[in-house]
């Protein structure tokens, strides 16, 4: 039985750990470690504690919103360059296409920089190009201009892409994460892990085979679906890349102030990636995914958006996996298949660089 | 997942649940030990805190080997791994340990080529491919991991591959476990016993538990129907008045444990006449180094280390964390100069470590409770 000295300390120090925990965080590395760039707490430490403070903005997001223009930039470095279901080239048009379309952005036009090593095998080249001017098409965005750089042999591995993307706030798309709102369903497009799993799969590092392909697509079909369904009742979109479901779900819940409940049994994962995380000890949960998007939806409008989420083509397996609650407030809970609860924090390392 | 979903069946998960509840004694609050990182994992995945009574408590044991590794090993990795030419491998979760200045993954940053690795083959097949480059895995683990680190170095060794070489880090849990069960204020009522360690050591090895200290023991699969089962098992020798070694996990655990790995491991090991671990100082004859007949892949033979201690700070109280005597919240450190991103005792290095759950989710678990 606690005493009463004891229950009073114990609540000052948990008032401790929430006064360090509401701080902005402080960006005091000693150097860039490749934590930074997975998207878990490293990479909110820069951003939060760097990038936002340096240009004067409470809040950095993967696309700026100017009245009714949305626009992104976005970078890859996917190794290796190929993989099943995808290549970079491919990554770099769906990339930034879904970061236009998480705002509610239809995607009009990008542009693209290239950044290769001194000795690239054109034919390698060739294919990215190609590989980006048939994503581009399928996508419906025009690639309007770009620019070459070469490094010497070692400076780059084999090529990096950088985009700019450009697109137009629908007028149907209000969305943002301070509308998310306890009762909200959340709903992912399709079954998760798919892109993590192919690319370390892809890497041979484990010889495991499996048929897995890459998710890699452009989202602007289901986000699409999802405005002409339910309008403003759709609150808020991210695309699950770098950390995956977990990191999305974290940072919104961080940033409405709500608590996530998400239930692990109704979490789409195919046998496949089931497996291979089984085997390597990760939660599909925070593996990269690079066409899927999580949506917080009006709880009375829930039934529709999913209907109209499994319309559209490739994202038929989308399914209701959690709600959003008051408290506590910030974090993110898993109802456990087996019936039990646990918290779902922020990835800490970097299960896996390189991924997109 | 045909053999893994039949373990993790919700529905036998609530009847055990129910059948723990007939095997208390009001009144009386139980501290059992899960002496094994690996089950303190599956507890956290699967939420199975939320599936116990109140008044039966999971104390998370010393059982996770990259929390055990002392500061100064660390420091000593990363002195090998700056080597010019030298490529550093270890499992991932190692990597962000911390030692006395830097983890490894800082030292990786600084330019030294650290390479994570599954398997300590993976680190021999690194060194054949690179014949030109020294090749240094940093093992760590209990009873575990030693014989794939014993095979490999007799691979190794077969193989005459000169440029691999071994920091030996493996640890024995018989010793820390008696270290805990030495202490005079005690306050644990049973042991979860570490499933994975027994298939090598059999269950044998943990019998001075009951014997000479009247607790039971109940050696434990990882899944979460595994995890009840032991708890349920637990309890019952408690109420009945008996006191054993029982094996929940026959169909993995032989009584006698794996005779071939043992074979191995005495080969290539021999016990260190003393080891240091983080949080519990230093324990007599609890680890392992290479045999004379593998000195030659001894890393800390190979290379200059620095070999200095780094002693934990006075205030830490990892200690009595892990003996139950304290909960996190009274160690005078936490939550203070000990936070999961600037660690400093064992219980706050691991995200399983007691003080990290209690930091990250503390104010959730004790919502909970009051619901």
């Amino acid at each position: 039985m606690a005493s009463a000295a004891s229950t009073d300390r114990e609540e000052r120090v948990l008032q401790i750990i929430e006064t360090a925990r509401a701080k902005r965080p402080r960006f005091r590395d000693e150097q860039i470690t490749l934590a930074h760039g997975a998207g878990g707490k490293a990479t909110q430490t820069l951003i939060e504690g760097l990038l936002a403070p340096a240009f004067g903005i409470a809040e950095l997001a993967d696309a700026g919103v100017m009245e009714n223009v949305a626009i992104t930039s976005d970078s890859f470095v996917v190794k290796p360059l190929r993989f099943p279901g995808g290549s970079i080239g491919e990554l770099a048009v769906n990339g930034t296409v879904n970061d236009l379309a998480m705002a509610g952005a239809r995607p009009g036009a990008m542009t693209l920089a290239m950044i290769l090593e001194e000795g690239l095998d054109a034919d390698i080249l060739r294919q990215e190009v190609d590989a980006v001017a048939r994503a581009a098409a399928a996508a419906g965005v025009a690639v309007v201009g770009g620019d070459t750089k070469v490094v010497e042999r070692g400076a780059a591995d084999q090529m990096y892409l950088s985009s700019t993307g450009i697109g137009f706030i629908d007028p149907r798309a209000m969305l943002a994460p301070h509308k998310i709102r306890p009762g909200d369903q959340v709903l992912v497009s399709g079954p998760i892990g798919e892109h993590g799993t192919a690319i370390m799969l892809a890497r041979n590092q484990f010889d495991l085979d499996a048929e897995i392909e890459s998710d890699t697509c452009s989202l602007w079909p289901a986000v699409d679906a999802l405005l002409e369904a339910v309008g403003a009742e759709l609150h808020c979109l991210r695309d699950a890349t770098r950390g995956g479901v977990a990191s999305v779900l974290n940072e919104l819940a961080r940033a409405a102030g709500v608590a996530v409940v998400a239930r692990e049994a109704d979490v789409p994962v195919s046998p496949v990636v089931a497996a291979a995380a089984e085997l390597l000890g990760i939660d599909p949960l925070y593996i990269a995914n690079e066409g899927r998007l999580v949506a917080f939806v009006a709880p009375q409008t829930a039934d529709r958006a999913l209907e109209a989420l499994r319309g559209v083509a490739g994202c038929e397996q989308a399914a209701s996996i959690g709600e959003v609650r008051g408290d506590p407030p910030g974090m993110v809970l898993v109802q456990t298949s087996f019936g039990g609860r646990r918290v779902m924090d922020q990835l800490v390392g970097d299960p896996l660089p390189r991924i997109c | 997942m045909k053999f893994v979903d039949e373990f993790r069946n919700a529905q036998l998960g609530q009847a055990l649940s129910g059948e723990i509840l007939t095997e208390l004694e009001p009144g009386r609050h139980y501290k059992v030990m899960e002496v094994c990182g690996g089950h303190t994992h599956s507890i956290y995945k699967y939420g199975i805190d939320d599936l116990l009574p109140e008044n039966v408590e999971l104390v998370h044991g010393p059982g996770c080997p990259v929390c055990v590794i002392p500061m100064g090993r660390v420091d000593d990795g990363i002195a090998v791994a700056r080597n010019e030419g030298v490529i550093f491998t270890c499992f991932g979760d190692m990597l962000r340990v911390p030692g006395s200045e830097n983890t490894l993954l800082d030292a990786k940053a600084q330019g030294a080529d650290i390479r994570m690795v599954y398997s300590p083959l993976d680190a021999l097949r690194i060194a054949r491919e690179n014949p030109d480059r020294e090749v240094v895995f940093f093992a760590i683990g209990f009873e575990t991991t030693a014989p794939s680190t014993a095979l490999t170095l007799r691979r190794a060794k077969a193989e005459g591959i000169s440029n691999f070489s071994c920091v030996c880090n493996h640890v024995t849990i018989v010793p820390p476990l008696r270290a805990l069960l030495e202490s005079p204020d005690l306050r644990l009522d049973g042991f979860i016993g570490p499933g994975h360690v027994c298939t090598v050591v059999g269950a044998r090895p943990f019998e001075f538990i009951p014997l000479d200290y009247g607790r039971p023991v109940v050696i434990s699969g990882f899944e979460p129907l595994d995890i009840l089962q032991s708890i349920l098992m637990i309890l019952r020798q408690l109420s009945n008045g008996r006191c054993e070694v029982e094996n929940q996990y026959t169909r993995v655990v032989p009584h006698e444990g794996n005779l071939r790995a043992l074979e191995v491991m005495a080969e290539v090991f021999e016990l260190r006449p003393h080891f240091e671990w983080r949080g519990l100082g230093f324990i007599s004859q609890s680890a392992l180094r290479l045999s004379d007949a593998y000195r030659d892949f001894d890393a800390e033979e190979r290379f200059q280390v620095p070999g200095v201690r780094v002693a934990d700070p006075k205030a830490c109280q990892c200690g009595e964390v892990l003996k139950g005597v304290i909960k996190p919240w009274e160690c005078k450190v936490f939550g203070t100069a000990c936070t999961p991103e600037h660690a400093i005792g064992t219980c706050m290095v691991s995200p399983e470590g007691a003080c990290a759950a209690y930091y990250n989710f503390g104010r959730y678990a004790r919502e909970k409770e009051a619901v």
